[in-house]
């Protein structure tokens, strides 16, 4: 009698805890409240619409025809980053597994001592200097860790992000280490594109009133006024962020710590991630390494391994969005032989020398896992495991 | 029938693992990933410091080569702008090539070192550059008095 068990390829983004939703088999990532990027998309898309279908045939015979040509540069550009901001990992920390939350339970009770009954434990704290300062690492309930300095948990997400800058509900994501160089480009250059729209689109105005009259001119082309409108409102929000945005960048700050005053000079504490120097702080938040993610999203969990495991163990190399350099998690259970073989040998020579019994075998999994959500990539491989009595 | 797989999880669960042991992080230069280079008092058995604290320096030069703000951060930086960032999508970053090469490092000295010492080194972009973690598995020839801790397929216990 042989059992017949289905197990289906289950990637790591579907068993991702925190509340991210995630498209194209985990290579997008975003947060689930999404109406508000759809609102942005249209908005751009939409105003250079118009400007592309009222200004820019005008304005390209008169004038010139690289208005057009750079105004498609500009608006490519700005699309480009948006969803750069919008489809990244922002610097997500992945929560710590049973063993490691265990041992920094142990070292806390340890700094703790014995806590009288009744009385509520000291919170969890941990003190490290940077470059001569004293910050405070808080301990995240939610991720089990302490959080390194700089990092805070998002409560939309339900994520630690490494160097929190605020979540952004009109890019759908958080911004954080990974993507803040992106969201700050976005910002810079949708600026630009708007005072560019807003520019030629009154320079439009005025020469074809010169020859048609004012009101006609708004007759041919209604778009201008909506062009102008949105543009108009958008100036103001836009370039006052991205001036923000530059002061913070020049001090090397975050949104998150300008909101909570972290550095603001009171208790005499001073930024000491700062270099001082505004030329350094800006190459370093804007020309800096760019950083991989840590989330392995496209990697494949260990409990439903296809048979050929090696060709769905390589990740694609698409390093933005993936993490090209993960192997699976060096368990005991990793497809890997080389793996498995350093893992049996280190078993077998604790063991003395005598040859190892646990074999490290492709698991056969003993529960059905769930089948078919509409999200997930279903592909069913059978495996059929035979018991050995039969 | 049931008992078979029964018996094949508890092979999954190695019983030999004895404990694990959690590196941590070093900040006192800020936010670089910078491992602390302190011998930890349960590998004082199992391995010589001199062996372990050679192994943290290396993958500290490891990944403060991927994280040096310099000229060739610069250049990559610049021409990833111009192109308006789809040059990733071909390329390899920097930090993704140290990477790897930091995963073979680890192999080798896990293969080396670790491995006949009942000791094994994971890579710690696998925990989120948080720690490095090593599993220090049942020394059978000494009276291994730990009992199994609970198991690395916590994976699916998140």
């Amino acid at each position: 009698m042989s059992a017949v068990m289905i197990a289906r390829k289950v990637r790591k983004w579907e068993k991702l805890p925190g509340k991210n939703s995630f498209c194209c088999d985990g290579r997008v990532m975003m947060a689930r409240q999404k109406g508000v990027f759809y609102l942005t998309v249209f908005l751009i898309v939409g105003t250079c619409s118009l400007f592309f279908a009222f200004e820019c045939p005008y304005l390209a015979t008169h004038l010139s025809p690289a208005i057009p040509v750079f105004a498609i540069v500009l608006f490519l550009f700005v699309m480009a980053m948006l969803l750069r901001t919008s489809f990244s990992d922002p610097g997500v920390l992945p929560r710590a597994l049973p063993e490691e939350a265990t041992f920094i339970e142990m070292e806390i009770e340890a700094a703790n001592g014995n806590v009288p009954a009744g009385q509520r434990p000291p919170p969890r704290i941990r003190n490290v200097q940077i470059n001569g300062q004293i910050v405070k690492l808080k301990y995240c309930h939610t991720c089990k860790i302490f959080r390194p300095p700089r990092a805070s948990h998002c409560s939309i997400c339900d994520n630690c992000v490494d160097r929190f800058d605020h979540h952004c509900p009109w890019v759908g994501n958080c911004v954080g280490k990974r993507n803040y160089r992106y969201f700050y480009l976005f910002t810079l250059s949708l600026s630009l594109l708007t005072i560019y729209i807003f520019t030629f689109a009154i320079v439009h105005v005025v020469m074809r009133s010169v020859d048609s009259g004012f009101v006609k001119t708004l007759q041919d082309t209604p778009g201008t006024v909506l062009e102008v409108l949105v543009c108009f409102f958008t100036l103001w929000s836009v370039v006052g962020l991205t001036g923000f945005h530059s002061y913070l960048i020049s001090l090397n700050q975050t949104t998150n710590e300008d909101i909570k005053g972290s550095w603001s000079g009171k208790n005499r504490l001073q930024n000491p991630y700062s270099h001082k120097n505004i030329v350094k702080n800006c190459c370093e938040v804007l020309c800096g390494p760019a950083y991989p993610s840590v989330l392995d999203r496209r990697g494949l969990t260990q409990d439903d391994l296809p048979v050929p495991a090696s060709t769905a163990a390589q990740s694609n190399p698409v390093p933005q969005t993936t993490k090209t350099t993960a192997p699976l998690i060096p368990n005991e259970h990793t497809p890997d032989d080389a793996k498995s073989s350093i893992a049996d040998s280190a078993i077998s020579h604790a063991e003395k020398g005598s040859p190892s019994p646990k074999k490290e075998k492709p698991p056969t999994p003993a529960k059905v896992p769930p089948l078919a959500s509409p999200e997930t990539d279903v592909e069913a491989s059978i495996i059929i495991a035979k018991e050995k009595a039969l | 029938m049931a008992t078979e797989f029964h018996n094949l999880q508890e092979l999954r669960q190695s019983p030999s693992l004895a404990t694990k042991v959690f590196i941590q992080r070093d900040y006192s230069e800020g936010t670089v990933c910078r491992f602390q280079i302190k011998f930890p008092s349960e590998l004082g058995s199992r391995i010589e410091r001199t062996l372990f604290e050679d192994t943290v320096k290396t993958l500290n030069t490891y990944y403060a080569e991927a994280e040096k703000v310099g000229g060739q951060s610069y250049m990559e930086g610049c021409l990833a702008c111009a192109t308006a960032y789809f040059i990733f999508f071909c390329m390899e970053t920097r930090y993704e090539k140290v990477l790897k090469k930091i995963s073979g490092y680890i192999q080798e000295q896990n293969e080396k070192i670790y491995a006949p010492r009942g000791l094994l080194l994971t890579d710690p972009v696998e925990r989120g550059m948080r720690v490095i973690e090593v599993s220090v598995f049942e020394d059978r020839g000494s009276s291994g008095s730990s009992p199994s801790s609970n198991v690395s397929s916590g994976i699916s216990q998140r």
